[in-house]
């Protein structure tokens, strides 16, 4: 089992030969009829609704919209903070990322869960939780009468909480493998600590950060509702002036050109990220992450343990602590008041409302839905993409996670004017909500498999055959196990992604069958105690069913889990 | 060899899918089949009633209702109208006066006029003559208070739009975003409709001056800087007065555990917009008689009745009794401001962006 990580790239690229070329096709055909469909489509009919008047193309729209100054400072707001974001983001989590790859702790399994906890939360509930915390009368305003809500600090700070486990993960990741043994070389060979690590570590860390770096970028690029919810009315992302113009003002022209340059700006940084992962793929002797963390010894690294700890309690534990605190406060001192009405009669018997046990259903049912979904798809495309070939593919690869960086209410109202015809009338179906999801899900489920699969070492399977396995048993002995792990792990990412989608979930009519995240937005749009503290009792669960799918996550991680 | 290994692992994956796939379908039946004994009505995420009301409807008609919500009121009607002539229901239910002339413009609906429409109030029959839309409810948005705050503080209450500006409620108002959040745009149409065409403006650079804070929506507001709600005393809020809607002192009390005998808000009456809801019958509908009978069903009696603890509205009919809730700790707001829709509709964008630029820049 230790073997397949000694070396990532065994480049493959021997072009597999016509049959191969044949086979990766037909395995891409289903990924690209998807994508093509149930993406590309929908997102290019509602940008040529927006575009075209009476069937003539009216390209000039884009340099008026663009010459507009509220839009320009909308750009500019966008980019900016994105920019901030990413390097406070980095700043705060790459101590953590060398803390969680180097040290040992006891319940560094657990903590690492927990963090990633809020990169799935949906933003409604942390928002409710970062006001609690930033807001008035949260802990910084108790403290020294600070309050940050409104400011771009929150903006900043909610932005490093979501990205925080990305950074760890993907930078974390690739630290624990790296050799200790190289710096200490270099070190006995006479460069001192700053110079070792300069030049033996970091440049093999550089594509790692890199490409974190990146994600962050768009993540905040294309942040929705935290800055909806924290910045207030004077701060707003492209991300959210696409909402605005489509589903309140329906000015779909003004959309079209926000929705391109959004289009731009992703496809640019995905490019980059795609180069950047390509540059890690190189060459690097890897090992066994449990060989390279050790108990932090000596007065210093003990404090940089400490200083991570405290750095996630405050910004990652606190916060989602305001809120289970929150739903257990009743007006009558702590309790489980709020939980108990969750399932009184009262909830049901209307259209509002469900039981939260059946919301919890619904929601697991629609995660499993899109969960499966992503895996198909997923699955079929990194099988595809095994092989390294031309750039076709390299497109195609980088095309996957243009999803990620599309406002669910351009895919949302674009499924509403393109699947409006049998066979595929599917606007009142419940499946349009997990394939939407799927569609966020299917990047993770590519980033995951894709090392893996690609990892697999020839030389494995031809020892097998030798020792006189059947190509049966050899898969079975071989590929399975490697790939029966990164599957359940892509399964997991998919799921707890899922989970808390909340924009797709919203925009997309449905029977009515509200997940949790719809129902935790419902009760906060209501006035009262018991609404307000079921939201809260809700977000709890959801908090709960997330961590449990991410410990248990941990418990089958693979070493080479892929980029997240 | 390579790659009979991967087709195997994603048979397998696809194996799994069918299987979820198939496990969670269970609730696709329903969707097409049945057709004309199915009516659907598609609304914003607030729409409520009661299970019973509905399965009364299906004794008295046949039909059984099938609910689609979309979002917001602004979303749901934005995607109907982009559906035109191929809609996904048969009635729409949710358009407000501040959003009729853009669905009217639109062509939405069919004009039918709904039996029983004689007991509904005059000045909510926005489209009399030729009832493309049928109101079905009325809310006021209005400035709500914390009584405990103005009890302390030995100061009475605002009542008015032009009471906010008097330096005793300097930092005390608390609005929504007019651009993003309908009690927020209600107000502001509240405060045209005291001050005119050219005095608004006026107007909210004195409430400005005056310390009025806006947040994007309504949650924020009323559950986070409000001093009145359990969420804002929960949250620490401070700011007594916020601007939301003329139910909400009821409701304070219909979901707080032990109800208290009086409500911890009131609302200043004199600072109301009234918003009026409507359905339509949405035009190539598949169920044109079930769309009739829901419409009809909208404005009866048991309907009406049933509205105001479901969505906190108030009845459009005049012999729809008011829940004792309402009665005892609603309010009755003074003469509420309107508007009119194509007053609304052609000034509407004009009037939040200059709005904007006064208090949000």
């Amino acid at each position: 089992m230790v073997l397949d990580r000694r070396e990532v790239a065994t480049p493959a690229a021997r072009r597999g030969g016509r049959r191969g070329g044949a086979v990766r096709l037909g395995l891409m055909a289903v990924p690209v009829a998807f994508f093509a469909l149930f993406f590309a489509y929908p997102v290019a009919a509602i940008v040529g609704r927006g575009l075209k008047a009476d069937g003539v193309w009216q390209f000039g729209r884009i340099g008026e919209v663009l010459s507009r100054p509220d839009l320009q400072d909308v750009l500019w707001f966008t980019t900016w903070q994105a920019l901030a974001s990413t390097a406070l983001t980095l700043l705060i989590a790459l101590p953590g990322a060398y803390v969680f790859a180097r040290f040992d702790f006891p319940g560094k399994q657990l903590l690492r869960a927990v963090v990633t906890v809020p990169f799935v939360l949906p933003t409604v509930v942390v928002g409710t939780a970062f006001l609690a915390l930033l807001g008035r009368g949260g802990l910084l305003d108790d403290l020294w009468g600070v309050r940050l809500d409104t400011t771009v600090w929150a903006i900043l700070l909610a932005h490093v909480f979501f990205n925080y486990a990305l950074v760890v993960r993907t930078v974390g990741g690739l630290w624990a493998q790296l050799d200790p043994r190289q710096e200490e070389a270099a070190r006995v060979l006479g460069a001192g600590r700053l110079a070792a690590w300069r030049r033996v570590t970091l440049p093999a860390l550089a594509p790692a950060v890199a490409a974190a770096a990146l994600m962050v970028f768009l993540f905040t690029f294309t942040s929705f509702g935290v800055v909806q919810i924290l910045g207030g009315p004077s701060y707003s992302t492209l991300e959210v002036e696409i909402y605005r113009q489509t589903a309140q003002l329906l000015d779909l022209p003004t959309a079209a050109v926000l929705t391109l340059v959004q289009f731009a700006a992703v496809g640019a940084i995905l490019a980059l990220h795609a180069w950047t992962i390509r540059r890690r793929e190189t060459a690097l002797r890897l090992v066994d992450p449990s060989q390279t963390s050790r108990r932090p010894r000596g007065a210093g690294q003990r404090a940089l343990l400490g200083g991570v700890l405290l750095t996630v309690a405050l910004l990652v534990v606190l916060p989602l602590g305001v809120l289970v605190e929150r739903s257990l406060d009743t007006s009558g001192g702590y309790g489980l008041g709020f939980y108990r009405a969750l399932q009184s009669a009262d909830a049901g018997g209307s259209t509002f409302l469900v039981p939260p046990l059946e919301a919890i259903w619904n929601s697991l049912r629609y995660a499993l839905a899109a969960t499966a979904i992503a895996l198909v798809i997923g699955g079929l495309a990194a099988a595809a993409l095994t092989r390294r070939a031309g750039r076709l593919v390299r497109g195609f690869d980088a095309l996957l996670m243009l999803p990620l960086g599309v406002s669910a209410v351009t895919v949302g109202f674009g499924f509403l004017i393109t699947l409006d015809k049998p066979p595929l009338d599917l606007r009142t179906s419940w499946i349009l909500v997990p394939l939407a999801q799927a569609l966020v899900g299917v990047p993770f489920v590519v980033r995951t498999m894709l090392p893996v699969l690609r990892a697999v070492d020839e030389r494995l399977r031809e020892a097998a055959a030798v020792l006189g396995a059947s190509p049966l048993r050899a898969w079975r002995e071989v590929d399975l196990p490697l790939v029966r792990r990164a599957l359940l792990v892509a399964a997991g990412f998919a799921f707890a992604v899922s989970l808390g989608e909340f924009g797709a979930t919203v925009f997309i009519a449905r029977p009515d069958n509200p997940t949790l995240p719809v129902a935790v937005a419902r009760l906060l749009g209501r006035s009262g105690e018991l609404n307000y503290g079921q939201a809260m009792a809700l977000s709890t669960i959801l908090m709960l069913v997330c961590a449990v799918s991410l410990l248990l996550l941990e418990r089958i991680r693979t070493d080479r889990s892929g980029e997240f | 060899m390579n790659t009979t290994t991967k087709c195997a692992a994603t048979a397998l994956a696809a194996a799994l899918g069918v299987t979820v796939l198939a496990g969670c379908g269970d609730d696709s039946g329903s969707t097409g089949a049945g057709g004309s004994k199915t009516v659907t009505l598609v609304s914003h995420d607030s729409f409520d009633a009661s299970d019973a009301v509905l399965k009364a409807f299906t004794k008295e008609t046949g039909y059984t209702v099938k609910v689609l919500k979309s979002g917001d009121a602004g979303a749901a009607l934005n995607q109907e109208i982009l559906t035109k002539g191929s809609p996904r229901g048969d009635v729409f239910f949710g358009v407000d006066n501040t959003l009729l002339s853009r669905a009217l413009d639109n062509g939405l609906f069919t004009p039918y006029e709904a039996k029983g429409l004689d007991r509904v109030a005059a000045d909510v029959q926005l489209d009399a003559d030729k009832h493309r839309v049928t109101p079905v409810d009325t809310g006021d948005i209005c400035v709500n208070y914390d009584k405990k705050y103005f009890a302390d503080k030995k100061l009475d209450p605002p009542t008015s739009f032009d009471d906010l500006l008097k330096p005793a409620y300097k930092n005390l108002l608390v609005t929504e975003n007019a651009a993003t959040s309908s009690p927020g745009l209600g107000f502001l149409l509240g405060t045209v409709a005291a001050h005119g065409d050219s005095g608004y403006q006026d107007y909210w650079k004195k409430l400005k001056a005056n310390g009025v804070k806006v947040v994007d929506g309504w949650e924020q507001a009323y559950n986070e800087e409000f001093s009145g709600s359990a969420g804002g005393k929960k949250a620490g809020g401070d700011r007594p007065l916020v601007v939301s809607y003329a139910s909400s002192p009821p409701v304070e009390v219909l979901y707080a555990d032990p109800q208290p005998t009086e409500a911890p808000t009131g609302v200043a009456t004199g600072t109301c917009f009234r918003q009026i809801e409507f359905a339509g019958l949405l035009d190539g509908a598949g169920n044109e008689a079930g769309g009739k009978a829901l419409l009809d069903f909208l404005i009866g009696k048991r309907f009406q009745e049933d509205m105001p603890l479901k969505m906190f509205v108030n009845p459009v009919v005049k012999d729809a009794k008011l829940p004792e809730l309402f009665t005892k700790f609603g309010a009755e707001s003074e003469k509420p401001a309107t508007v009119a829709p194509d007053k609304i509709a052609e000034n509407r964008e004009q009037w939040v962006r200059s709005w904007s630029s006064i208090v949000v820049k």
